[in-house]
């Protein structure tokens, strides 16, 4: 599992990298009420916004870690949004994406890292 | 941050585990570990305290109340003279455009009008009001200010002092709570029955502490505040009205009396009557109103709103806009065009690039709670 600085998590799976935020995200955004996913079968380019998360207290973007093609979304958190404060790293995951260059995984942390960005 | 002022609750806010964030040049707490959500939610069920000291109390006195009250209508564009006493009241400051300089609350106290104004406005307020001759206008500046929010709020302070249970909807007593002489008025900013409090400084973190000993009373911060106030229709100065709105364009007219209108006995006499007396009479352009998106996504201020899906010209804006806990769905507060205002009217807001339905619609988005 890899983790970026905009605190994003991905899990590579046998067809495609799994994309959620971290706990630490989701403390910082409070309750979530609102999450509009991308389409699936768009194509993405790294460091697009695709995802728009409203909290109680404002919106933001989540943007594309990699280049690829969305595979699958999580529509689970269309009706129940709070899934991405309840379980941020399991159900409340946000969508699939097949890379098209997995090499672009490499520049994130570890997890080790990650905490210690954060600490 | 640290040319922020404090309220005198600030260390138990901290010790609570608040998040401190600036407002209007205080540090507030914007929320506490239970969270926006669930603090909104227990505001509704039991009861929240909400520290609102950082607003400006004032005490304005004359010869006698009637001197003081004659004094401030000349700035305000409601019956203060009519207001008996130790009841309260809302209002508001005009200027020569006839818009908003701020809103407020008075109360009656028999012998001089006690004056609640926004924190981000009380400087100039208070400057306004030093203008009046023949009153002296006092910043209170020894007292914090509470409020004590919610269905459970008569209980709890009952069981201090049982007169609180005694007072209606904008009665004003002075109430012995924890030991504390208290001016207190069933009033609130939530839609919910209620009380704020002014208690005296150095007594106010036993008193709130004394309060939130109760198992029904937890702490509110600034961001239940708003949503609490969104969902009751309730108006946030700058934001729903300002000093380029007036108070028929800001849907409050309900608040200028009978007697300060054209043919009435005190009529005109304020900031921007010559303004404000024909737009009572003839209507407005534009109107305040309620919306709620059909959608799940917050319309948040300043989103731009249309007649149409596709092309035509805006019509309106957002001022206000949140998910509304209670409601369980997005809720928001705007300004539009006349004819476009009735309950029902379909709109369409425009968030990031794309037209979404919303809804005209009553406020307030949940029936208000009062004591009356």
């Amino acid at each position: 599992m890899k983790f970026t600085e905009e605190h994003e998590w991905l899990r590579p799976e046998d067809d495609g990298v799994v994309v959620g935020i971290t706990e630490h995200a989701t403390t910082q955004l409070g309750d979530i009420v609102f999450v509009e996913l991308p389409e699936v079968g768009a194509t993405v380019t790294k460091d697009e916004e695709i995802v728009v998360i409203e909290s109680v207290k404002a919106a933001s973007d989540i943007m594309a870690p990699i280049d690829g093609v969305i595979v699958e979304v999580n529509e689970a958190l269309a009706d129940n949004p709070a899934l991405a404060n309840e379980d941020p790293l399991g159900n409340g995951w946000f969508f699939k994406i097949e890379a098209s260059d997995a090499s672009q995984m490499d520049e994130y942390m570890t997890e080790a890292a990650y905490l210690k960005l954060i600490a | 941050m640290s040319d922020l002022l404090q309220t005198p609750l600030y260390d138990m806010h901290v010790e609570l585990g608040a998040k401190m964030v600036p407002f209007a040049g205080y540090s507030m707490p914007v929320q506490y570990p239970m969270g926006v959500m669930q603090e909104h939610l227990h505001t509704r069920a039991k009861a929240g305290l909400f520290d609102v000291s950082h607003m400006g109390q004032v005490i304005v006195k004359g010869a006698d109340y009637a001197a003081a009250a004659a004094a401030l209508e000349t700035l305000i564009p409601v019956s203060i003279l009519g207001l008996g006493e130790n009841r309260q009241r809302y209002g508001f400051f005009t200027n020569d455009k006839g818009g908003i300089k701020d809103d407020l609350m008075l109360a009656n106290r028999g012998d001089h009008v006690f004056v609640v104004v926004n924190a981000a406005c009380k400087v100039s307020d208070i400057e306004h009001m030093k203008s009046l001759s023949g009153v002296e206008v006092t910043e209170v500046t020894d007292r914090a200010l509470l409020a004590l929010q919610g269905p459970a709020s008569e209980s709890v302070l009952a069981a201090m002092d049982p007169k609180a249970a005694d007072m209606k909807f904008m009665d004003v007593a002075d109430l012995t709570l924890n030991g504390s002489t208290c001016w207190v008025s069933r009033s609130g900013y939530t839609g919910e029955d209620g009380y704020e409090i002014s208690v005296p400084a150095g007594e106010a973190v036993a008193l709130a502490q004394a309060l939130l000993a109760h198992d029904d009373v937890e702490p509110i911060g600034l961001g239940a505040r708003d949503s609490l106030r969104l969902e009751a229709g309730l108006c946030l100065y700058g934001q729903d009205m300002d000093d380029g709105l007036n108070p028929v364009e800001a849907s409050l007219s309900w608040a200028i009396q009978k007697v300060r209108r054209t043919g009435g006995e005190r009529a005109g006499g304020f900031p921007g009557a010559d303004v404000i007396l024909p737009a009572l009479e003839n209507g407005v352009g534009r109107h305040r109103v309620g919306l709620k998106p059909d959608g799940r996504a917050p319309m948040r201020q300043a989103v731009p709103l249309f007649e149409n899906e596709e092309g035509g010209r805006q019509i309106g804006f957002i001022t206000s806009g949140a998910f509304g806990p209670s409601v369980g769905a997005p809720v928001a507060i705007g300004i539009v065009a006349d004819s476009l205002h009735e309950p029902g009217t379909k709109l369409y807001g425009e968030l990031r690039g794309k037209r979404l339905p919303v809804t005209v619609t009553a406020l307030p988005f949940i029936p208000a709670n009062f004591k009356r």
